[in-house]
């Protein structure tokens, strides 16, 4: 019987089997932020067991609030820099060089073909795009990991998603992933893995198949995994190219993570793309989704262009384009964050930040804050922001608030609009 | 092994989510117990009320996909810190679930049929279960009606409810 990419990753890592179908699995990397890892240092200390498994295998970051807002976030923010000092972690990411996990570490060469990742954020399932198993897990799970560098995991049962046909101008990878929650719903891959595989993943770049990876989760996915290529080769380049003669082998050594031809689906879907528009949720589930143009017309207090959903340089270069000698409504709040310092900087040199700030824009440091409603564009009750981020749930971006969730041209051409509209070039 | 019985709470929506159980506007706090005043402040059903409607409740019993969204430990946390220890539902995210476990804590799955039934036969009354974790079977009740109900859970979720938690565990075996 033949495996799938999770199959074969599962079977190199595998240290136990206890009971039925759980495998406990080493872990080639641990990724720790600010909000969920405190407790777990906390309960270790508590423990007598204030240990790392591998200093080098843990990767560190303060996200989620930076700079820190107020004196519990500092105190967060404190926890685990004593802790990344203490352990002398030699990847910890504080403010100047930090930015949202899912973007910093891959763009760090952190995450490789066939690697095993955890983090406490359900997100790390964007690192599949590498062709690797990463998985988001609670507290407890991160703790164990910490400690033991291994995970349990229930049998990875997967779906192949074949993505197909050609996309239309205007529509790109967050319009995929939108049209695809919005098919097979919040519980649709539950517990499951999804390989996205077809010709249109196969021509998207690093960054479109991290904005369709990291949305699996929003359809209840343990993972989402694109197969290493030459793409991802060409990503990973500078941080491999001592380990291979060429980019082939490269890519020839990676290709023992693809799937084999007679490896077991749960479910085999095809999307074809062909004729997919802009795409933008209602209501407050990410599987309520609908044409952009379905809601034109529905005013917004907000755009909010960043994550790491679509924060990276190719969402910032796109929103650019869209907003390139245009300014935003004056009712509209802009609000960019570039995901990373890197991203940052790149996007200074090239002149896009620029673009914002003439547009009307606040640029904001790297940081996920407004994402989830902690901090850098917190919204009021009753107000309605348009965002390329992944999550539209009730009250996330703040209480009483409304999201829209889009790609990042479609939320700089609702800027300009004043209201939700599809970007037409 | 933390208590598993008590007054029934019903939450008549699937896919309630982390969010919903825990705002992020609370992930700043530092300790599990600072949680218990916001469970369920953002849930988004029509009438419930958290400042009164958890009042001594122990058990919740919802519909499909309880859990989804973030992976963050403080839904379990926050249950806990309010002394609800078991979550019964059709299904669960993974994440979800699998903290509840890890925390000692259980959440059950049952059939959307039976789950009709619980629903349709105690919802809106005052409601009691009680867990025969030896037997792998609740009794349900309210002051018309008894229901037993069988439920079963995985070796691996029982030996982290009776080890106390997965870094027990994993302690005692990695």
């Amino acid at each position: 019987m033949g495996r799938t990419v999770a199959e074969k990753i599962f079977d190199d890592h595998r240290v136990d089997t206890p009971f039925g179908d759980i495998h406990v699995i080493r872990l080639d990397a641990v990724f720790c932020h600010e909000i969920t890892t405190p407790i777990a240092i906390n309960d270790l200390i508590s423990r007598g067991k204030d240990r790392v498994f591998n200093p080098s295998k843990l990767k560190v970051v303060i996200d989620h609030v930076t700079p820190a807002k107020d004196a519990k976030t500092a105190l967060q923010g404190k926890i685990l820099r004593d802790w990344a000092h203490r352990h002398r972690i030699p990847d910890f990411f504080d403010i100047g060089r930090n930015g949202v996990c899912h973007a910093l570490f891959p763009e760090k060469g952190f995450v490789r073909p066939g690697y095993t990742i955890i983090m406490g954020d359900s997100h790390t399932c964007t690192h599949g795009a590498f062709g690797a198993f990463a998985a988001g897990v609670g507290t407890t799970d991160l703790e164990v990991g910490i400690l033991k560098g291994v995970c349990a995991f229930h049998y990875p049962h997967s779906i192949k998603i074949i993505i197909t046909g050609n996309l239309p101008e205007s529509v790109y990878a967050k319009d995929v992933i939108l049209s695809v929650i919005g098919r097979i719903g919040v519980n649709g891959a539950t517990n499951k893995i999804i390989e996205f595989t077809g010709p249109v993943i196969d021509a998207m770049s690093m960054e479109g198949r991290m904005t369709i990876c990291n949305m699996a989760v929003e359809a209840g996915a343990t993972c989402g995994i694109c197969y290493p290529d030459k793409t991802t080769v060409g990503y990973l380049w500078e941080f491999i190219q001592n380990d291979y003669g060429s980019p082939e082998e490269a890519v020839d050594d990676f290709s023992k993570f693809l799937p084999d031809e007679d490896a077991d689906y749960e479910e085999i879907l095809e999307h074809d793309v062909s004729a997919l528009e802009p795409q933008a949720t209602f209501g407050y589930k990410p599987d309520q989704v609908t044409a952009a143009r379905n809601l034109n017309g529905t005013p917004v207090d907000q755009v909010y262009i960043g994550s790491c959903t679509n924060g990276r340089m190719e969402d910032l270069r796109i929103a650019a384009q869209v907003l390139r000698g245009r300014r935003i409504k004056d009712t509209v709040r802009g609000i960019v964050s570039p995901a990373t310092p890197k991203i940052f900087r790149e996007a200074l040199e090239e002149g896009i930040l620029r673009i914002f700030l003439d547009a009307g824009f606040c640029v904001t440091n790297p940081t996920c804050g407004a994402c989830l409603g902690m901090s850098n564009g917190v919204l009021a009750e009753g107000e309605v922001c348009a965002s390329t981020t992944n999550r539209n749930f009730n009250g996330r971006m703040g209480k009483g608030a409304m999201v829209h969730l889009m790609s990042p041209a479609t939320a700089a051409a609702t800027a300009l609009a004043g209201h939700i509209t599809p970007w037409v070039p | 092994m933390k208590p598993f019985s008590g007054q029934v709470l019903f939450l008549d929506r699937s896919d309630i989510n982390t969010d919903e159980i825990i705002p992020a506007r609370y992930l700043t706090e530092n300790t599990r117990e600072a949680l218990q005043p916001f469970l369920l402040e953002d849930i988004d059903i029509e009438g419930f009320n958290p400042g009164t409607d958890l009042h001594a409740k122990s058990v919740i019993i919802t519909r499909a996909n309880f859990g989804c969204g973030s992976s963050r430990e403080h839904a379990p946390w926050a249950l806990e810190a309010n002394g609800i220890h078991l979550v019964i539902a059709e299904s669960f995210a993974r994440i979800f679930k699998q903290n509840m476990f890890n925390c000692g804590m259980m959440a059950v799955e049952l059939s959307a049929e039976t789950l009709d039934e619980i629903f349709s036969t105690y919802a809106g009354t005052d409601t009691h279960l009680i867990t025969q974790l030896d037997k792998n079977r609740f009794i349900i009740k309210n002051h018309a009606h008894t229901h037993t109900i069988s439920f079963s859970l995985s070796g691996f979720d029982l030996a982290l409810v009776m080890a106390g938690g997965w870094v027990e565990y994993a302690d005692l075996h990695y």
